[in-house]
């Protein structure tokens, strides 16, 4: 039987903002435990909470971004569990009523000849409060808790069960990991916590309409690891049906040194949380005035970006996708695009999602730390177009530009003498030198052997040390062996 | 001085007549002596009240013509032990809290003592976590009322009551969810306002009912309540329910003549389930009010019957919520043996709750439960919903709705204690004002067998000044608030 997977994410983004969603205690990471709780987040009796503006910009910023419906009201509700890192017994949330409603992201799956794009609609995103977080290490067989992260302001964005692929699931996570950082409403540090997903997984043979029970997996931390328990979590429960077990809804953790999922709870565990209006806040209404003040404030959104590239750019769909990966990559291509001109569009994406990218990488350096500058790039990228350099050169100057050793791309091609040499002339010279030189070349070329033909272009670029013009060079050595 | 009213106190200070330290002493003297029967206070410490009293004497010295202290500086005043003080312990009438100390003040605390500069006098007992209405659901015992002994001080702030009408305070705080302060008030011969919701912070006041709560004055008379209103109530930015308004002097309009106040009457309210007794006392009152000038209309609030069934939803919803805190993890009362966390929840909570806070937890917890929310919790919601609609359309036609407070004088002590129904109807007739958020009071009216009656006029929203106006006409006629306790 053929199945097919069916996957809906929640995604935890924790906001940036200064202080924490319902007290003025500061949300910075890393601090000494317990020192960045209040007495509200301590939840001590008598304390109330108040509503953080800030929280509620970033909500509307999301809202915007995806295209959904900001409410005009909204309601906090009261999710009620005991655990000792919910201090107040109920975690602040919207339940019924929240703040963002529908909307979609449009994301790029795969590369090259099979990337394809794919609108993933969302069902809501609302704001809520992060717990504190128990520390069970060090304690010798007691629990420690940490109260700083209580109270942190997280948006949870629900997303339809619209992805039918790990890759799919990968590449909404990406997106939406790439948008929130766009729009400035997450650090999205992933190893800090600051965002992560919960993926809702289902299979049904191909073709039934109804979906399979699904089963949540909790917490995943990487998109690595959103890959791997999915795909393990797919080919379990295909297991599990294949051989007559049938599907229990559960929840069920990741294990990723055993790449394995297996159970936390089961849907007859499941808690029923209470959930009910909070009697301490107001319904959040928000008025035409401060979406609009909102609007304002936003930037161009990857999305308009992509669009705008291709449009006037030329770029494909794929390289547009990539280059709005961040506003850090989107603002370095289009500062090299300023320099080297629109019509270079095409080789500064190649540089900057290519040779830039792999010597990031390499170095391990995010683009914002680069030691090129855009318009050491784009100067580079016209010195190509205008032939004074061969790519092969291009690369020998870009290396040198990283390491400080010009200023400008024609700094370094001035001081390292790396000029191409265009003069049909001189490299004719250079032709009729080698044709002299290789007898045995010419013949194996003229018996039809092709191969030959890439040694004599070799040989005249040795003679050129690499400055001739690669072009130049082909078609007089074509005339040459043809005449 | 134990007869002076809060203006009068304020005189004799400002006059250097007395000083805060000398009145504080009398009343510290007066709770030594007398509290160990009545048991209106729990927590009192006398260096504490005292060096408050050394403070506001200070101010009172320093005090100019040009720059008067604020007019209730050096007077003692008995908190309510559901607001949070620094110092003295806030129990709340728990065994959960029985030795906590709170690390901050209420907003209410912190007016009266910074802005008003007041000194606190003690914290007062009250039914546990203000789930009662006669103050013997204390971890801490029962409070005696001063008028009979045998009897009930009404509650849940039954200790303000008690202390108050012994005259061990001028005046204290209380609190009001459905009754809490108008029902005392009536059973101990007492002025009590319950503010529109908003009017007083809520912030440090330890949550029951958190939409239906709201902190008001405890008094001898109107305007005294009318003094205390203004130095509690002020907007606050820490709690999202207070409502932003310019200040005002609620004690403005207490001399106005009582011409032409429209008196609404329920029939709701006339009925047999009032006593005849306290039934004859409230006429009494409504004569008394034709003779001021007030004239009276025939009102209906349909849905009253409704209000005790939905506010035994409500209510209860919201403290199984707002109770959850009370884990034993971070503060207050742990169970000294357990195994896990599971069983330190419930050992903690089946510990250090008393049997009403359980059940109305319990309570809470069903009708929130999915499957029920809907039958109970959204029903209740529509009903409150019908019963400010009922308040909203008898404004139409009246100005100030009156009625008895309570269809009962104080009962005996553990009369109604197993017969939750009939306790529960204690409130009967205040109930419906929380549900609206409106301002109530409770003002003496007479006697019954010995034992005062309380009657009960409602205002609309932010009318307070006309309900305290209303009331101080009256008792400038009739002086039913004068009379003391014997034998105190």
């Amino acid at each position: 039987m053929k199945w097919e997977v069916v996957i809906g994410i929640e995604t935890h983004a924790q906001l940036a903002t200064v202080s924490k969603i319902f007290s003025g205690a500061a949300t910075a990471f890393g601090a000494e435990p317990n020192t960045q709780a209040s007495v509200v987040d301590l939840a001590l009796p008598g304390v109330l909470p108040v509503l953080n503006r800030k929280a509620v910009d970033c909500a509307i910023r999301f809202g915007l971004a995806v295209g959904a419906k900001v409410a005009e009201k909204s309601v906090f509700a009261r999710k009620n569990y005991f655990y000792p890192d919910l201090p107040k017994g109920y975690q602040i949330s919207q339940f019924e009523l929240p703040v963002v409603q529908g909307g979609g992201l449009t994301v790029q799956v795969g590369g090259g000849d099979a990337a394809y794009e794919k609108t993933i609609r969302l069902t809501r995103a609302h704001l809520e409060e992060d717990a504190g977080k128990s520390l069970h290490e060090d304690f010798h067989g007691k629990s420690g808790i940490d109260l700083n992260r209580a109270g942190t302001p997280l948006l949870e964005i629900v997303s339809e069960p619209d992805m039918r692929s790990s890759d799919e699931a990968v590449a909404y996570a990406r997106a939406l990991h790439g948008l929130v950082r766009w729009i400035g409403i997450c650090d999205g540090n992933m190893q800090e916590g600051s965002f992560r997903c919960d993926a809702n997984v289902s299979v049904r043979p191909v073709g039934q309409a109804a979906f399979g029970t699904r089963r949540e997996i909790k917490n995943l931390n990487s998109f690595r690891f959103l890959k791997e328990a999915i795909d393990y979590e797919v080919q379990w429960q295909i297991n599990e049906i294949e051989e007559g077990r049938a599907i229990a809804q559960a929840t069920v953790l990741f294990d990723p040194d055993r790449g394995e999922t297996r159970m936390m709870r089961s849907k007859e565990d499941a808690h029923d949380y209470r959930y009910f209006p909070d009697p301490d806040l107001l319904p959040l209404v928000i008025g035409a005035d401060w979406l609009e003040r909102v609007r304002g404030e936003l930037p161009e959104l990857p999305q308009q970006k992509r669009e705008r590239f291709q449009r006037e750019l030329g770029l494909s769909a794929y390289d547009a996708a990539t280059l709005t990966a961040s506003q850090e990559v989107a603002a370095y291509f289009e500062a090299t695009v300023a320099v080297a001109g629109a019509a270079q569009a095409k080789p500064c994406a190649n540089w900057v999602m290519v040779d830039l990218a792999a010597r990031l990488n390499k170095e391990g350096r995010d683009i914002a730390n680069a030691p090129v500058q855009p318009a050491q790039l784009g100067g580079l990228i016209q010195r190509i177009a205008d032939n004074t350099l061969s790519n092969n050169i291009a690369k020998k100057v870009f290396e040198a530009l990283w390491n400080g050793e010009g200023a400008t791309a024609d700094a370094v091609i001035e001081q390292q003498g790396l000029r191409q040499i265009t003069d049909s002339g001189a490299i004719e010279a250079l032709v009729d030198e080698v044709l002299a030189a290789n007898p045995g070349n010419v013949a194996e070329f003229r018996a039809g052997k092709e191969k030959a033909f890439n040694a004599l272009v070799g040989q005249v670029m040795k003679a050129a040390k690499g400055k001739a013009n690669p072009q130049q060079v082909n078609a007089l050595l074509k005339k040459k062996l043809a005449g | 001085m134990i007869n002076k009213s809060l203006k009068q106190l304020g005189q004799a200070l400002a006059a250097k007549d007395i000083s805060s330290v000398e009145l504080t002493t009398l009343f510290l003297d007066r709770i030594a002596r007398h509290n160990p029967e009545l048991n209106a206070f729990i927590s009192v410490d006398r260096d504490r009240s005292l060096a408050q009293a050394r403070a506001a004497d200070a101010r009172l010295a320093s005090a100019s013509v040009a720059q008067p202290a604020a007019p209730l500086t050096g007077i003692p005043i008995a908190q309510k032990d559901l607001f949070c003080t620094t110092g003295w312990k806030t129990t709340c009438g728990s065994k959960m809290l029985a030795d906590f100390v709170s690390p901050y003040d209420a907003a209410v605390i912190a007016k009266l003592r910074d802005e008003a500069g007041m000194v606190t006098l003690g914290k007062t007992n009250m039914d546990e976590f203000a789930m009662g209405s006669s103050n013997e659901t204390s971890w801490f015992g029962p409070v005696k009322n001063p008028w009979d002994m045998a009897h009930v001080s009404g509650g849940s702030s039954g200790g303000s009551a008690a202390a108050v009408a012994a005259r061990l305070a001028p005046a204290a705080t209380g609190t009001d969810t459905g009754g809490s302060i108008r029902q005392p008030a009536a059973f101990c011969n007492l002025t009590g306002l319950k503010p529109t919701y908003g009017v007083v912070s809520r912030y440090g006041m330890i949550a029951f009912a958190s939409s239906l709560d709201q902190g008001g004055p405890l008094a001898t008379s109107a305007e005294d309540c009318a003094l205390l209103l203004n130095a509690m109530s002020g907007f606050d930015a820490r709690d999202s329910t207070s409502l932003d308004r310019p200040p005002e002097d609620y004690a403005r309009a207490l001399e106005k003549p009582l011409n032409g106040l429209r008196i609404g009457l329920p029939k709701e309210f006339f009925n047999d389930g009032c006593e005849p007794a306290v039934m004859a006392a409230v006429e009494a009152a409504i004569a008394e009010y034709r003779k001021l000038g007030a004239t009276t209309v025939d009102i209906s609030l349909p849905n009253s019957h409704l209000a005790v069934p939905a506010y035994y939803v409500i209510a209860p919803a919201e403290a199984s919520s707002n109770l959850a805190r009370f884990d034993g993890l971070r503060y207050g009362y742990r169970a000294p043996d357990y195994d896990g966390l599971d069983d330190l929840y419930m050992k903690t909570r089946a510990q250090g709750f008393g049997a009403e806070v359980k059940r109305r937890v319990l309570i809470g917890a069903y009708v929130l439960s999915h499957g029920y929310y809907d039958a109970y919790y959204l029903q209740a919601q529509r009903i409150r919903r019908l019963i400010a609609g009922d308040f909203a359309a008898a404004f139409t036609s009246c100005d100030v709705i009156i009625g008895p407070t309570s269809p009962t004088t104080a009962f005996k002590l553990g009369e109604r204690t197993a017969d939750l129904v009939k306790m529960y109807l204690s409130d009967i007739y205040t109930i419906a004002v929380n549900l609206a958020g409106l301002p109530a009071m409770s003002i003496p009216c007479g006697f019954a067998d010995g034992l005062p009656t309380g009657l009960q006029l409602i205002g609309n929203y932010f009318d307070e000044a006309r309900l305290l106006n209303a009331a101080h006409r009256y008792q400038m006629t009739t002086g039913w608030h004068e009379r003391m306790p014997e034998g105190i």
